[in-house]
């Protein structure tokens, strides 16, 4: 079902375009901030904990842990698993965990990013490790 | 300064629509201005003061067209959007410009069709690239929230459903309502499930319809016919992941506007006699009794169980029109009828069967957005006097 699924192209703006590029590359990115040493998701100039604009782009493990999911049993398009995860380096991102048995799905599970295409940049999704 | 014993709710009005398929959504507006000036006792003419938000077509500068409003008299404008607590934020603000002599008496409406067709689309926020695919709905978004309160704190599917077993023992009694079955706990459990964890019914109803209030000085509440209601707490807050780090889904923005509204009153939870709570879900209701301080922390499954929210059997009487689980959720906005059944219970004007006694202190809160997303929260105290 979710392999058939087909998904909104992000806009994309002068301030996200390098996480889309990137993400064309199979690299997941974020935002650090060089002042405080905050990581945040998603990607801002300005960082959003002390307002600096020293924030650099950086690659990251793509690994993290589910926060929250619901499984959304009544779509037209189909089940889907929408959910948070908490990354390796700290932010939390809303996503769908897909290519997987949406009913084993658990608070705590650890998942990976993996990119599902659109008619332009891919969009990242998060899958069991 | 502050706003406590400012301002009153001099009038209220609820469009008992709840399918309103052979009218226009400003037609519903101008229904329930109408109401609420004629249920004060006042004149469309000495209106000086509007409010409305997201739902108003066009929003205020067509409304007041539309709605023929005073305009040599009109003198103070607000159009604060927050989703379905807009209309609580409205109060406060109403209250804070009738303090500061910017108006004298306000005209607060909300109306609309989500059931009749489907509702415009907010405009995009700087997360719609890194959110958008993922369809994030009321549903799903509130699911997220339960699945953690439950994960953290064992909250249950059987304590959830006692939520709206509580609102269907009030609806029956509202001949308007929508849902007028009593439930039981294990009739939830069996619904369908929609988004895990939540039932069906564990969802509010969606439904036409709308509201408005007359907010106004002292004075003027004095000099007209209806028990005078009053404002004297209010709160506001928002909250959201902010850049993924302040994610935590298992407390509200209530958390902030309660205990700001509740200090400025100079009351505690305890002295409540009655809650309007907004009730998209079972689990909002569950979280913003938490993060108003009618219980601890994680112990809302606890609290709302065994009919504890029942009016007559419970320790807090709640949503004794049956609330948006069962008697009417208009615009899919529930700010706007949590003041009103509030209102009416310290008028004394609640079903004789749901009326509680002696009711003197109440509370009306609600939220907008999403819970699970990013969502605005807003607390109203009301004595009567």
């Amino acid at each position: 079902m979710s392999e058939a699924k087909k998904y909104p192209a992000p806009v994309t703006n002068p301030e996200t375009a390098a996480f889309w590029d990137a993400a064309g590359r199979g690299k997941f990115m974020i935002k650090r901030c060089t002042a405080c040493g905050e990581a945040h998701y998603f990607p801002r100039a300005i960082c959003p904990f002390c307002y600096s604009d020293k924030t650099v782009w950086e690659e990251a493990s793509g690994e993290g842990t589910i926060y929250t999911y619901s499984l959304m049993r009544k779509s037209p398009s189909g089940p889907y698993a929408i959910g948070y995860v908490t990354l390796k380096e700290g932010p939390s991102v809303q996503t769908n965990f897909v290519d997987c048995d949406l009913d084993k799905l658990k608070i705590g599970q650890k998942v990976k990013v993996v990119f599902k295409p659109t008619d332009g940049a891919p969009l990242p999704f998060f899958t069991p490790a | 300064m502050t706003i406590k014993g400012k301002a009153y709710i001099a009038g209220i009005f609820e469009h008992p629509t709840r399918h309103a398929p052979d009218k226009s959504t400003a037609q519903l507006h101008a229904e329930v201005a109408k109401g609420a000036i004629e249920d004060a006792g006042l004149s469309k003419d000495d209106v000086d003061g509007y409010f409305c938000a997201g739902d108003a077509p066009g929003g205020a500068w067509p409304m007041v067209d539309y709605l023929g409003l005073n305009t040599k008299k009109l003198r103070h404008i607000d159009s604060t959007e927050t989703g379905g607590c807009s209309y609580i934020i409205h109060l406060g603000h109403a209250a804070e410009a009738i303090a500061a002599g910017k108006c004298s008496i306000a005209l607060i409406t909300l109306a609309g069709k989500p059931r009749t067709g489907v509702m415009p689309p907010r405009a995009a926020g700087a997360e719609v690239d890194f959110e958008s695919a993922y369809g994030a709905t009321t549903h799903n978004a509130y699911g997220m929230c339960a699945m953690r309160h439950m994960h953290d704190y064992g909250t249950t599917s059987e304590q959830l459903a006692w939520i709206k077993v509580a609102a269907s023992h009030h609806a029956q009694y509202n001949p308007h309502a929508m849902l007028k079955d009593v439930v039981t706990v294990e009739d939830v459990l069996n619904s369908p499930m929609i988004s895990d964890p939540l039932h069906r019914m564990d969802c509010c109803v969606v439904s036409d319809g709308g509201g408005a209030l007359i907010v106004t000085t002292p004075e003027i509440a004095k000099s007209l016919k209806k028990p005078q209601v009053r404002l004297i707490g209010h709160g506001e807050a928002m909250k959201g992941p902010r850049g993924g780090k302040d994610l935590d889904l298992t407390y509200s923005a209530g958390i902030w506007s309660g205990p700001r509204a509740f200090e400025e009153a100079g009351i505690t939870p305890k002295d409540i006699k009655y809650a309007s709570i907004y009730d998209s879900f079972t689990i909002t209701v569950l979280m913003q009794l938490e993060d108003l301080g009618f219980c601890k922390k994680g112990e809302g499954g606890k609290f709302v169980a065994d009919g504890n929210l029942i009016s007559g059997v419970g320790k807090l009487p709640f949503n004794t029109d049956g609330g948006g689980l069962c008697s009417n959720h208009p615009v899919n906005r529930g700010g706007m009828t949590k003041i009103i059944e509030a209102v009416r219970q310290l008028r004394g004007e609640a079903h004789p069967k749901v009326q509680v006694k002696n009711c003197d202190l109440a509370i009306a809160h609600g939220t907008g957005g999403l819970l699970g997303v990013r969502h605005a929260a807003s607390t109203a105290i009301l004595e009567r006097v």
